[in-house]
């Protein structure tokens, strides 16, 4: 099953190595992984999708917790959540036929072209995962697609609940 | 006024004598060279030179194993620190208490590939419990006060500080200031066990028929034997003990079932198989204990009790999980049971002493002495005779070590010394000279092998520069004896590289290092010379006993079998 687990650590040196270093180690999963400080420097969020039975997420969400500078770790998907990646992707576009089906596949998946070259079409877009793999493919069926940059995911509890310290 | 100002290296060992630290494990190289001169400017941290950094790290270990305080290293940038990798490894596994100081070079040069630059902290990642790089001379004091807090609290393990050079050197100078309290808000370890969870325990531990009580290294860590011992007389309980946790109850109590596991006792074996409630303390499930995890206890609920809640349920799920240190959380369980004015069921409890007592009919340990040969069992046997049972037992690792935790019933905790985790040849003989350091007037014995003893064989010279008279067992048998067994067992007998062509003479070995060799290569003369070899003080005597080159350890748990399937002696079942 893929979770979604928030991860709330200290903003030092060699932190975010010790998660990713934990995860080679153990053989735990790592599909996406994001990271930045949080509007407190002194502390960063780790964002990282994986997947795993109970068993094991138990024991990555106990080892994690483990680490010194980590402060708290949550599996979002446990709950209600909201969660958002970000993708830039850069499509061939050269006749006047492609362009017009881009626009228009872009406009129903609420993305936006923010680049024109003289061929191509750069577009951005945010959304689950599942609504990202969409447009993606829906791209593929209509022209080539040259580059492509995911995010990975970021999330966040719905509702009253919070990642914070104390 | 102005306060005094001193430089990064002064700072150092300023701090290390201000935390109470007796000794320094270490060798010297150029990054370090200004912690080093400032060690030579004072007296109360005193620096011990060991021959290889690996050895110093073991040192540093079994000083901490056997008082229970950080032991210390400190090794220079690159092959130094490199060194020290195994010995951080070591102390991970078995969760000691250390902090290692590694230098590094200067600040500016970092990631240049300059000489002697590692990344140590990047090495040692996956085998510390933290570690740091200290950047700035003012934060060195607060830096080392911190590792010797997380190396010492919740789970113990192994802290690496990265220094560079610049931030020793006099140039740079700050104020010594110590913080009188350590808070790390991200580090806060579960001391008490959760009350609902103490009263499910008492609940399930007073309603087994058949109790086992399984306990490990984290009873000898949280100095726990003697509230143990109270638990298990309470519930007359049988108690079995796993490699890290022997001398946690003492081995010549009624209630000690033996060890548990690969080469464990057969009772305590089918005790485990046969228990309807486990009682875990500090023990982890390690595989050498549970053997095939699908086979494991089928029919028993597990309570499991243990600081580390990575160690709860990971190999095997546990019913009721408690975290807590082992001490406290039996005194919990304790006064549990006092308030329940809690009294054993006679009737089952003899029933299931009745059963143990059918198995220890067998006595799975035991060997019989067929030919003239030196049995390596009956060296470990006379040595417990000479000493009365009052030694550290420091061992390498291999058959001979198997024997020492079968044949030496160890009375008290931390009388046992061992690489159980990592199983590190190479261990003994530094982490005796470590305990023999804290325990002068104590026996402390190196209990090792043709094998083991070579790989750290030169700190035979650190032993007389610090007159260190350890007495050293190595039971030769010609053969890295535990390598051998399993060809014999699983490779048809072929000794692929496990047997030794080219062995040095240990006696004149010893003799050049300036210490005692004794060679025993006769049964008749076996027992008085190993009495002799305790009877000479303040030399360090070498005994090299030529055994029985064939002798199998068992019993012994069949491969992907059950905890309780075992070869009782070659080719027998139980
Ligand atoms: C550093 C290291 N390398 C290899 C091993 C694998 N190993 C385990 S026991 C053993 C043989 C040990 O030989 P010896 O010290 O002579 O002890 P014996 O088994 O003969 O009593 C070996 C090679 C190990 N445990 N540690
Ligand atoms: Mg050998």
């Amino acid at each position: 099953m893929r979770r979604i687990l928030a991860i709330l650590l200290e903003n030092e040196a060699g932190s975010l190595s010790r998660i990713v270093g934990l995860f080679s180690q153990r053989a735990f999963n790592i599909e996406s992984l994001t990271v930045a400080p949080t509007e407190d420097p002194s502390l960063s969020r780790i964002t990282i999708a994986t997947k795993g039975n109970d068993k094991i997420l138990e024991q990555i969400v106990k080892q994690v917790n483990k680490l010194i500078d980590v402060i708290k770790i949550t599996d979002l998907t446990e709950r209600s959540h909201v969660e958002r990646e970000l993708l830039l992707i850069k499509v061939l576009a050269m006749s006047d036929k492609s362009r017009t089906e881009v626009k228009r596949i872009t406009d129903i998946f609420r993305g936006a072209i923010i680049d024109i070259g003289k061929q191509t079409y750069t577009i951005e877009l945010t959304g689950d995962a599942e609504k990202l793999n969409a447009f993606i493919s829906t791209l593929a069926n209509e022209t080539e697609i040259i580059e492509s940059v995911r995010s990975g995911c970021v999330g966040i509890a719905r509702g009253e609940k919070a990642l914070r310290v104390k | 006024m102005t306060k005094e100002l001193f430089s990064g290296a002064e700072l150092v060992v300023k701090t290390l004598s201000a935390l109470k630290v007796k000794y320094l494990f270490g060798y010297p190289g150029g990054t370090v060279l200004d912690i080093y001169d400032a060690i030579f400017r004072q007296n109360d941290v005193e620096h011990i030179l060991v021959r290889h950094e690996q050895a110093a790290t073991h040192m540093a270990d079994g000083f901490a194993r056997a008082t229970g305080e950080v032991g210390v290293v400190l090794a220079t940038s690159g092959p130094g620190a490199t060194n020290c990798i195994t010995g951080i490894a070591t102390a991970y596994m078995d969760s000691i208490p250390m902090v290692v100081l590694s230098g590094q070079v200067p600040t500016g040069l970092i990631g240049d590939d300059a000489f002697q630059e590692t990344d140590i902290v990047g090495c040692s990642r996956p085998i510390v419990k933290h570690s740091f790089n200290c950047r700035k001379v003012a934060d060195i004091p607060n830096t080392i006060a911190k590792a010797f807090y997380i190396a010492s609290t919740g789970r113990p393990g192994p802290v690496v500080i990265e220094l560079p050079k610049d931030i020793l050197m006099p140039q740079f100078t700050a104020e010594f200031t110590l913080n009188s309290e350590i808070n790390i808000r991200s580090y806060n370890p579960t001391v008490k066990g959760h009350h609902r969870q103490i009263k499910k325990a008492v609940q399930a531990i007073t309603q087994a028929k058949r109790l086992v009580i399984y306990s490990g290294g984290g009873v000898i860590i949280a100095n726990a034997a003697a509230l143990l011992t109270q638990l298990v007389e309470k519930l007359n309980a049988p108690v079995t003990n796993t490699l890290m946790g022997l001398g946690g109850v003492s081995g010549l109590h009624d209630n000690f079932i033996g060890m548990l596991g690969m080469h464990g006792s057969l009772e305590a074996n089918k005790a485990m198989a046969h228990a309807d409630v486990i009682l875990a303390l500090g023990a982890r499930f390690d595989d050498r204990v549970t053997n095939n995890v699908k086979k494991f206890c089928p029919n028993a609920n597990i309570v499991h009790v243990d600081i580390d809640p990575t160690s709860i349920s990971k190999t095997i799920n546990a019913h009721i999980p408690v975290v807590g240190l082992v001490d406290i959380v039996l005194e919990q369980l304790l006064t549990e049971l006092d308030e329940k004015q809690f009294s054993i069921n006679e009737q089952e409890n003899q029933a299931w002493w009745q059963q143990i007592a059918q198995w220890r009919a067998v006595k799975s340990v035991s060997y019989e002495q067929t030919d003239g040969k030196i049995k390596p069992q009956r060296v470990i046997e006379a040595m417990y005779e000479a000493t009365q049972g009052d030694a550290y037992v420091c061992s390498d690792v291999g058959q001979h070590q198997m024997f020492a935790a079968q044949y030496y019933p160890f009375a008290k905790p931390r009388q046992w010394i061992n690489s159980g985790g990592l199983g590190t040849m190479g261990f003994g003989l530094p982490a005796a000279m470590g305990v023999k350091l804290a325990f002068p007037d104590s026996h402390v014995i190196c209990i090792t092998g043709d094998g083991s003893i070579q790989m750290n064989i030169q700190e035979l010279s650190t032993c007389l520069q610090y007159n260190l008279p350890v007495v050293i067992i190595s039971l030769n048998n010609r053969s890295l004896g535990m390598v051998r067994q399993w060809q014999d067992m699983v490779y048809g007998g072929r000794h692929s590289s496990s047997y030794m062509e080219s062995l040095p003479d240990f006696v004149k070995l010893a003799e050049s290092y300036g210490h005692v060799g004794i060679q025993i290569n006769a049964l008749d003369e076996l027992e008085e010379k190993i009495q002799q070899a305790f009877a000479i003080k303040n030399r360090l005597v070498f005994v090299d006993v030529l055994v029985d080159e064939n002798e199998h350890v068992y019993p012994m748990q069949i491969r992907t079998g059950a905890i309780d399937e075992m070869w009782i002696k070659k080719g027998v079942k139980a």
